[in-house]
Order: structure tokens, then sequence, then C-alpha cells
């Protein structure tokens, strides 16, 4: 009735309301794009020039991008990075996902508990989980391993799989395997030719998010990472600190489309899930 | 049925195990051993066997006899020739400062220049601190093995010369101010994030589904985006000759040199937080709020109820369980954060976590490093429990 009664006002606050949820998405997305045009800049500055507003075409380069290609120092990183991705991504999921298909039986005990300790190393500040696995691995004689940061960053990932198996999972409808079993199919049957490919979806998200963790991981891999482990993130964290020099955005470039292409493929795999189980 | 519920049971424990295994070797094992790390620490007892024996019956009164004094200083010469010293003067130059130059300086003296009389007056005259009762007091604890002083020094306190605890001298209180700074920051950094998040969460959970879609992937894209791009794009945009301070004097609002100091202090700490933070708030109130009805509100103006009143008892009340998990979850994130506080905010925007860094990396006191871990972990995990009990881990969601 209020609204009938001073239909000013509740237009008022209605626009009120929609700017100010402009600004708020304004103020989540444009500090990520702003880096997109700057790492175009032919300055070694960090804001845009004179000649990139005008629109010079000699104000834009790519010269940042080709010293980056040129250096040396980022391919190899890519290279480690996605060394240390993958074997991590393959241990989280396989672990993850076996895990989500125990703890979403209804039978299974002591649940929540278990639960909570599986998701914990995804709650735990990392730099607490960094010092802990510095004092460990260097207890066993690991430190500095790739085998150590592939554990360590696979740990960290396998509650991003659990998570989205497990979404996956709860919409799962347990009768189809009970029909399995009446088919004549025994557990393993069920599981490989039923039950897996419906929370495939799940499955690639949460092994999609674990890659993504170890992509941007870097506080682990400055306390057990050596000499040899200098992935992205850790040049990046070098590059920062010491001195940061526009190369920095034309990374930052490349991983904000690699981010938007990992969303990209995130959402079209929730909507297959929609699609299977919703 | 009986067995086959069994069977069941035994199944799901299977297929769980292996997580559960790998969890507690390569993630609760770390933290146990950083645990202990907090209490324990033998080098010092290790590296000088006989002086902590002959100290162990001594009355801590009177300077030491000679026999203690020969033990120790044939004991610290051996340890400096086989370069073994220096950990060991570290660790006691912690208990006492100074410690470390009278231990590494009366070795060598005492090593090129062995006593033939008595080691009591050679090390006296060697260091004047060896005839002080304190020197011999820090020696002896600096050997116990498992000590609560890394736990006293992370809380500003420390022990006196009779074991008595009290608090450190003025300057070298840090930590507990420190901590306090991480919780005013993180509390700060969440209350914002709730303003912002709040009303956008609304809009986000009434619009259309196809709206809302879009509009979520926007709130998503900074959420996937690297942290560490996008704590460099903070600082492109806030540093001195950033965008933000270029626009300000460009558009006159700002003269040249009244350019704003936007990072590399708590502010910039703040700004980049909220920033990073933000989507695990907005996430968390837009399902609760998609589960109230817009019935509800338009009852409650039907009613004659203006705006606020019917936000403030009808609709407010129902998005609380998303206030809260939101909150807790930002709260947590918070108190705990390293990355981005390390990287923009200079000498007044960091939080508890950097000294842990500090002395993992800097200092090398793993001990106050794991202890100041330890404290930070207490707070992490009771948090998680409160959050665990109010909203569920099991129904955290990632998008």
């Amino acid at each position: 009735m209020s609204a009938v009664k001073n239909p000013g006002d509740s237009r008022l606050r209605r626009w009120l309301h929609v700017g100010f949820c402009a600004a708020v998405l304004f103020f989540l997305v444009a500090p990520v794009l702003v880096v997109i045009p700057l790492s175009f800049n032919a300055e070694p500055y960090f804001t845009f020039t004179e000649g990139m507003l005008r629109l010079d075409r000699d104000a834009w380069s790519l010269r940042w991008y080709s010293n980056v290609v040129g250096e040396g120092r980022w391919l190899p990183a890519l290279g480690k990075s996605l060394v240390i991705g993958t074997a991590a991504t393959i241990v989280a999921t396989t672990l993850g996902t076996l895990a989500a298909l125990g703890l979403n039986s209804p039978a299974m005990p002591g649940r929540g508990l278990i639960m909570a300790l599986l998701i914990s190393p995804m709650v735990t500040p990392i730099i607490i989980t960094a010092a802990g696995m510095s004092f460990f691995y260097s207890d066993l004689g690991l430190g500095q391993t790739y085998t150590a940061l592939i554990l360590a960053h696979a740990v960290l990932g396998a509650p991003f799989v659990l998570i989205a198996v497990s979404a996956s999972l709860s919409g799962y409808n347990h009768d189809l395997n009970r029909a399995a079993a009446n088919l004549g199919a025994d557990g393993w049957t069920t599981l490989r030719r039923v039950q897996l490919p419906l929370i495939a979806p799940g499955v690639f998200t949460g092994a999609l998010f674990a890659f993504s963790a170890s992509f941007d991981e870097v506080v682990v891999v400055l306390f057990i990472g050596g000499p040899e482990q200098r992935t992205i993130p850790r040049e990046m964290w070098a590059g920062i600190r010491e001195q940061i020099s526009p190369e920095i955005l034309a990374v930052a470039t490349f991983l904000i489309v690699f981010a938007i292409l990992l969303l990209a493929a995130v959402n079209w795999l929730r909507q297959r899930d929609y699609v299977r189980t919703g | 049925m009986v067995n086959a519920l069994n069977d069941k049971r035994v199944r799901a424990a299977l297929l769980a195990a292996p997580l559960v295994v790998f969890v507690a070797v390569t993630f609760l094992a770390p933290l146990v051993t950083m645990l202990v790390r907090s209490v324990y620490e033998p080098a010092v007892a290790d590296s000088l066997p006989a002086t902590l024996e002959a100290l162990a019956d001594w009355d801590g009164r009177e300077l030491p006899d000679e026999e203690i004094f020969r033990t120790a200083g044939m004991e610290f010469v051996a340890l400096n020739e086989e370069r073994a010293l220096g950990s060991v003067a570290t660790r006691v130059n912690r208990l006492q400062s100074g410690m470390r130059s009278t231990l590494l300086g009366s070795a060598r003296r005492l090593e090129n220049d062995l006593p033939e009389g008595s080691w009591r007056d050679a090390m006296i005259e060697a260091d004047e601190d060896w005839g002080e009762v304190s020197t011999w007091l820090a020696i002896r604890r600096a050997g116990e093995r498992f000590t609560p002083r890394y736990y006293l020094n992370a809380l500003d306190l420390d022990r006196g010369a009779a074991g008595e605890i009290v608090a450190q001298p003025e300057d070298r209180r840090i930590y507990v101010s420190l901590l306090w700074r991480t919780f005013l920051i993180s509390a700060t950094i969440t209350a914002i994030s709730l303003l912002l998040a709040y009303p956008l969460a609304w809009l986000l959970a009434h619009a259309r589904p196809a709206r809302a879609g879009m509009l979520l992937l926007l709130v998503l894209v900074p959420f996937w985006t690297s942290l560490l791009v996008r704590t460099t794009s903070w600082i492109v945009l806030l540093q001195n000759q950033g965008v933000i301070n270029d626009l300000l004097v460009v558009l006159g609002i700002l003269a040249d040199e009244q350019r704003l100091s936007l990072i590399y202090n708590m502010t910039g700490t703040i700004i980049a937080m909220v920033h990073v933070l933000l989507p695990f708030m907005i996430l968390p109130l837009y399902s609760v709020m998609r589960t109230i009805p817009p019935r509800h509100m338009q009852a409650a103006a039907s009613l004659g109820g203006s705006f606020w009143q019917s936000f403030r008892r009808v609709y407010w009340p129902q998005s609380l369980p998303g206030v809260a998990a939101g909150s807790l979850l930002v709260f947590i994130m918070s108190i705990g954060f390293y990355i981005t506080p390390a990287l923009v905010g200079g000498r007044t925007g960091q939080l508890i976590s950097s000294m842990i860094a500090y002395h993992m990396e800097q200092s090398l006191n793993w001990g106050l490093a794991a202890a100041l871990g330890a404290i930070l972990l207490l707070l992490v995990v009771l948090l998680y429990l409160i959050y665990n009990r109010l909203v569920g881990v099991d129904r955290m969601s990632l998008s």
C-alpha cells in the first residue's frame, strides 16, 4: 500500500538500489579488466598515457608480450605450473570423487565429522598449512621437491572436488542403483556404467576448481618449493614484490583470459548437470 | 538385511578411506608437526649435554663453580670448532640479547688461548657477562627441550630470572596488538562486504532467472581470476601514479601534489581484500534470499508496513542465515589472509600472517612462527566449528 500512497518514493528507492548494485558490480569487475588495455601500453607506466587515450597507434604496443615470450623466464614457469597442476588435479580428482561417492551413501557412518575434516584444507589459512608443510617435508627430506608440491596441491584441491561431486550426487536418484542391481549389475559395474557417467559434470567441475587452485597457489610454493619450482604465481610474486614491470600485466591478461575460459567451462558443465539430474 | 546394510557401510567407508588417509598424512601430519615445533626445541639440549647436566644441580643464585665453567667452556670451544655454535648462540640470544656475541666471541678467544689456570677467570676476562648469574640461567633455560616460551613470546610475555611470567619490555610487545589489528581489519572487511553484498544479493535473488544468471557471472569473474592478478590490478589502480590518482588529478578534484596514498597501507589492504572476499559474501546471501518468497514483502506492505518496517520485521530475519554464513566465511578467510596484505599492505596494513611468514623466512625463529600459527589455527578452528554448527560445511557450494 505504501507504494501506492507514495509512488515517487518507491521508484526512487528502486533506482538507488539498481544504481548501487551497478556500482558494486563495477567495483568487482572493472579492476580485473583494467589490466587488459594497460598491458598494451608502449611506455613502462601503469596508467593510461595521453597517447593511449587519443588512440595513437604508437602509444599501444605488444612489446611486453614479446618480452614475456622472449625472456626465457615465463615459458618454463608455465611448464612447471602445468606439470604440478595436472598431477595434483589427477590425485585430487580421483581421491575426491571416490570419497564423495562414499560420503553421499546414506549408509556412511560419521558423515558430518568426516566431511568437516576433508574440507578443512580449504578453510585453513594457507600460511599455516604452508608453514606446517615446510616443517613436515623438510623433516622427511622431501623439501624442495616436485613430490612435496604435488602432494600439497592435491590435498588443497581435493575439497573442491569433494564439494562439486557431492553437489552433483545430491540430485542423484539412488533408485538407479537399485534398478542396476535388479538387472544383475554388481557394485563396481553400477558405479562405472551408471553413477560415474551421471555425475561426470560434477567431477569435471571439481577437477577444474582443483587445477585452478593449484595454478594460482603461491604460498606453499614459496615455503616448500626450491629454486627449481618457479611456477607462474611464484614468478608473479617475485615480480610484484621486487620490481613491478608491465610484463606482469601481460601475464595477468593471459591469466584473466584463462579464468574466463574456466568460468565458461564450469558454467557449461553446470547446465549439463541440470539437464541430466535436475 | 543387517548384512546388506553392513556391506553398504563397509563399501562407503572404503570409498572414503583413501582421501581420509591422504588428508591425514599430507595435511594433518604437517599441522601436528607445526604444533610439536611450537613447544619442542631440542637443538640446544642436543648440542650442550654436558653443560646442561652440570647446570641441572646448580642452585641458580650464585655464580657457578669452576667445574661448571670448565665443562661449559670446553663444550663451547668444541662446538665452535665444528662450526655448530652459531645456531646454539642464536637460540640463547632469543632469551637474552647480547648472548650471541658473548658465546661466539668467548669461544673464539678460548680456542686461540686455552686457559691453563682457572676457566672461570679466563671466561669472565673474555666477556664480563659470564660473571652474571642471568647469563647462566639463560643457557639453562635455552636447554629445556619442552618449553612454553614461544607461546609466551607470541602473547608478548616472557619468563623472568626466577622463571616467573613477566610482560616483555615495551619495545618488544608487538604480537597482541597485531592480533587486535588483525581482528579489527577483518571485522571492517566483513562489515564493508556485507554492506556492499546485501543489496546486490537481493537484486540477484529476485531478478528474472536469465538476468540473474548473467549478473551472477559478473560476480564469478573476479572469483575465478587469479588472486595475484587481482592484487596486481589494485597496485596498478591505487598507486601514487596509478589510474585512480591520475583520474582525480585530471578531473581537478586533487592537485598534483595532493595525490592520495591508497596503497601500501591499511587502506590498500582493506580495499583489495574486500574485492577478493566480496563473492564469498554475495553467494551465501544469494542462496538464502532466493528462498524468501517476494510475496512476504508484498504482504507486509499491504498490511500497511512502510518499506523499512517490512524489511526489518519480515525480510531481514529471514535473510539472517545468509548474513551469518557469509559474514563468518569472510571473517574466517580474512584473519588468516596472507598474500594480499603482504603485497599491498605496506607497514600498517599487515596482519598476523605476515609475522608468521617473517619468522619462517627471515628471522628463522621457527618455534615462534609455529606458536603464532597454532594460535591463529585455534581461532580459525573455533570459528569453523561455529560455522559448521550454524551452516554445515556440507552445504558449502561452489557456484
